[in-house]
């Protein structure tokens, strides 16, 4: 099944990125154990939210980083994905700080 | 006419047709779902009571499900890195093994949903129903559609990788930053709806 | 494109969509009643139209986000060589920030819609808050949800969506102008820069569409100011286009004199915004005959003048003939007033406290009649306006077959399309891939044989 135009001259590279795949699913591994022991402990929900969030955000920037390759991207993409970024917090952000039972602020 | 850039990366931007495309499909994802999350903090918020996740979902079985998914996302990522060593038998395996594992996940959702049903817990029930199944069902129609791709990768689509093996290995990574962008949604997903 | 079928699909996908729009007007209680904004509660409990609009409204969602990621990959990667980004074009600048609105603003809109048909189809309580009264019987649904949330989740998207339909019309006027003033754009960079200012803010003004909605006087603020601060790059791209007149060589076909019609046009839209941005002279005026005003002055003698600009000046690029002169001044003098005729009334009825949305257009309200009268100025504003797109019809079906034959450079134009693709366009566009070596506005150019030098003349 081998093509004359086949890749091959990444190996070396591949290597070394396979080893961190194998690092980042240990940890992700781990990082899931330990969210799901942390909510068992049913901390005040301000506290819970706060870790919960943490967690995710770290198993969220292995996957982003090692797996999507993100870490090493170019300046479009981060500019693109920095641009929704934005435009993400203030999809979360705003609505609830219009709402009286939300982040209120008068 | 060939379409540049198809393969061969363009040298000021650094990227392909296909990378560029991808990321901004994701893009627009990230505030698909970030709608509903803003959806899910403004009724939560809201309401004068709520039910702690692991109080009306099963959260051993949505832990395994999280240990599935997450390994999808390493045995896909495998798979295109098996396609840059040139190896395709490999591939093979590992892209099947990613569609196995989605195939797994579904199941459990499968499980799970009938099992809510039969206590009569519908999405029409309470708000966290609502959102719990409006969220998670969304999140799977992406699980569904990206296995689609996948398997089209791993059966008739290889075909490609005779005729133009690096074209093949960009579509699989392509592919591959759905699958975990599905998988980096579940990462949010499972602590809000479960653990919360 | 840089994805051909990805382009088809966007097209397939946007024909269902009309289809499922068309559709709903023969189902069992008629189409969708609830506005263009398919506000809950009533979208929610609204007949079947409602469901078929909703899924109508996911095939042009998905249709739009195709799109845009269509047209930026390939505005980034396939534009033509030496044709950096200051030397677009302003229209090519227009339609990818306009790109970038439509992917990322879109998105919410259509989990919104998703969420209605949850209400609507599974019994879902997203929209509908606790203890609902429809036609005297309290609701069953388990309620606790939250209207304002549709609100949000809709002008997050409608508020963007309404540059997208101002963006690529400012940049048709700008290309117009250009050309028919054989003069550069005065103030491309500005224009530029305004662009992609405009862009940016347009993602977080969109509560100025809810501030009677009683979100306090901190949030109120935040979004009149952010409402405000977007006004400023509005003004620069239209002070720019209208400098741009100054000292010109003004040629008055119809294409120049849609796209001179807009810019007043749209000034005086513009401008009646600001009391609209500003909450507290919003307060008498929200859900008035005067935002009715303001947003067709913007959008009918602005977009779709503009829209009508481009069908006249690209014509012969499509069909290598023109469109008759004649009728076309005849359409735009009819249109021109006929247009302020039907919307300057509306002004005055909204300053008098008139609501829109009511059946019978105020009548049954005392403070509404002394304006009263002006409905029938509009009304037979209405009725001429309609009277004079029919020469518009005629022509741009007659103009197929009978059109005076137009060269390849039909408007002896700078830009790509013009100079180096054939009226009508081969497949492919052009037989040989063009180069640009210069900005796309050297008219004019002391020295130069011509009054132009296209952008890939080598």
């Amino acid at each position: 099944m081998t093509s004359e135009h086949a890749v091959d001259h990444h190996d070396v590279d591949i290597d070394k990125h396979v080893r961190i795949y194998v690092t980042v699913f240990v940890a992700l591994m781990a990082l899931t154990i330990i969210t799901v022991a942390i909510s068992r402990l049913h901390l005040p929900v301000h506290i819970a939210v706060s870790i919960a969030l943490l967690v995710a955000l770290i198993k969220g920037s292995l996957v982003a980083c090692y797996f999507m390759h993100l870490i090493s991207e170019k300046k479009l993409i981060y500019a693109v994905l920095g641009l929704t970024a934005a435009f993400f917090a203030a999809l979360l952000a705003l609505p609830a700080l219009t709402t009286s039972n939300g982040f209120w602020i008068h | 006419m060939e379409i540049p850039y198809t393969v061969e990366i363009r040298r000021d931007t650094g990227l392909t047709n296909g990378k560029i495309g991808i990321w901004l499909f994701l893009a627009s994802e990230v505030m698909l779902f970030g709608a509903l999350f803003a959806s899910y903090i403004l009724i939560r918020t809201g309401a004068p009571v709520w039910p702690r996740g692991d109080t009306i979902l099963n959260v051993p079985l949505a832990t395994f499900n999280t240990i599935v998914l997450i390994s999808s996302s390493v045995t896909m990522v495998m798979a295109w890195a098996s396609l840059k060593r040139n190896r395709f038998g490999t591939f093979r395996m590992y892209m099947g093994a990613t569609i196995l594992l989605g195939a797994t996940f579904l199941v459990v959702k499968y499980f799970e949903y009938s099992h809510k049903f039969e206590l009569g817990l519908f999405p029409s029930t309470s708000n966290f129903l609502a959102l719990y199944f409006t969220l998670t069902g969304l999140h799977m129609l992406h699980v569904i559609g990206g296995m689609a791709v996948n398997a089209y990768f791993w059966g008739p689509g290889a075909k490609l990788w005779k005729t133009n093996p690096e074209w093949f290995t960009n579509r699989v990574e392509h592919s591959g930053l759905f699958w975990h962008f599905v998988d980096l949604v579940w990462i949010f997903l499972f602590p809000t709806l479960y653990l919360l | 494109m840089a994805f051909p079928r990805l382009n088809m699909l966007s097209y397939w996908s946007f024909f269902l969509g009309g289809v499922t729009m068309l559709v709903s007007f023969f189902v069992p209680g008629g189409s969708a009643q609830s506005g263009w904004t398919s506000y809950a509660p009533l979208a929610v409990i609204a007949s079947t139209g409602q469901t078929v609009w909703l899924f109508g409204m996911v095939f042009l969602i998905t249709s739009s986000l195709l799109g845009a990621i269509n047209f930026i990959a390939t505005t980034i990667q396939l534009r033509a060589k030496g044709l950096t980004f200051m030397r677009f074009p302003f229209f090519v600048w227009a339609q990818f920030v306009t790109a970038f609105l439509l992917l990322l603003a879109f998105p919410p809109l259509e989990a919104a819609a998703f969420m209605q048909l949850m209400d609507r189809l599974a019994g879902t309580s997203f929209f509908l808050p606790s203890g609902l009264v429809v036609s005297g019987q309290v609701l069953t649904n388990a309620g606790g949800g939250n209207p304002l949330l549709w609100q949000h989740l809709f002008w997050f998207l409608a508020h963007p969506e309404v540059y997208v339909l101002i963006l690529p019309a400012m940049g048709i006027v700008a290309e117009i102008i250009a050309n028919n003033t054989r003069k550069p754009l005065w103030g491309y960079r500005s224009m530029v820069y305004s662009l992609i200012f405009l862009g940016f803010m347009s993602f977080i003004v969109w509560a100025h569409h809810m501030f009677m909605t009683g979100m306090g006087t901190a949030m109120a603020a935040f979004f009149q100011t952010t409402t405000m601060i977007i006004s400023i790059p509005s003004v620069v791209i239209l002070t720019a286009l209208i400098i741009s007149l100054w000292g010109g060589s003004i040629r008055f076909n119809t294409p120049m004199l849609f796209a001179c019609g807009f810019l007043p046009m749209f000034g005086i839209g513009g401008l009646t915004g600001l009391p609209l941005g500003l909450n507290v002279t919003d307060i008498p005026l929200h859900d008035t005959y005067y935002v009715i005003a303001h947003f067709h002055y913007v959008v009918a003698p602005g977009t779709i003048f503009a829209l009508f600009a481009g069908i006249y000046y690209w014509y012969p690029k499509a069909t290598g003939r023109k469109m008759s002169e004649t009728l076309g001044k005849i359409h735009f003098a009819g249109s021109f007033v006929c247009m302020n005729v039907v919307f300057m009334p509306m002004f005055i009825m909204g300053l008098a406290g008139v609501s829109r949305r009511l059946y019978d257009g105020g009548a049954g309200y005392a403070f509404a009649q002394p304006v009263l009268h002006w409905n029938i100025v509009s009304s037979w504003g209405a009725w001429a306006l309609g009277l004079f797109q029919l020469p518009f019809i005629f022509n741009f079906f007659w103009s197929i077959w009978k059109g005076e034959k137009a060269e390849d450079n039909a408007w002896q134009a700078t830009t790509i399309e013009w100079a180096a693709a054939p009226s009508p366009p081969p497949h492919g566009n052009f037989h040989v891939a063009p180069e640009a070596y210069r900005g796309p506005y050297e008219y004019s150019v002391p020295g130069a044989a011509r009054d132009f030098v296209p952008q890939c003349e080598a």
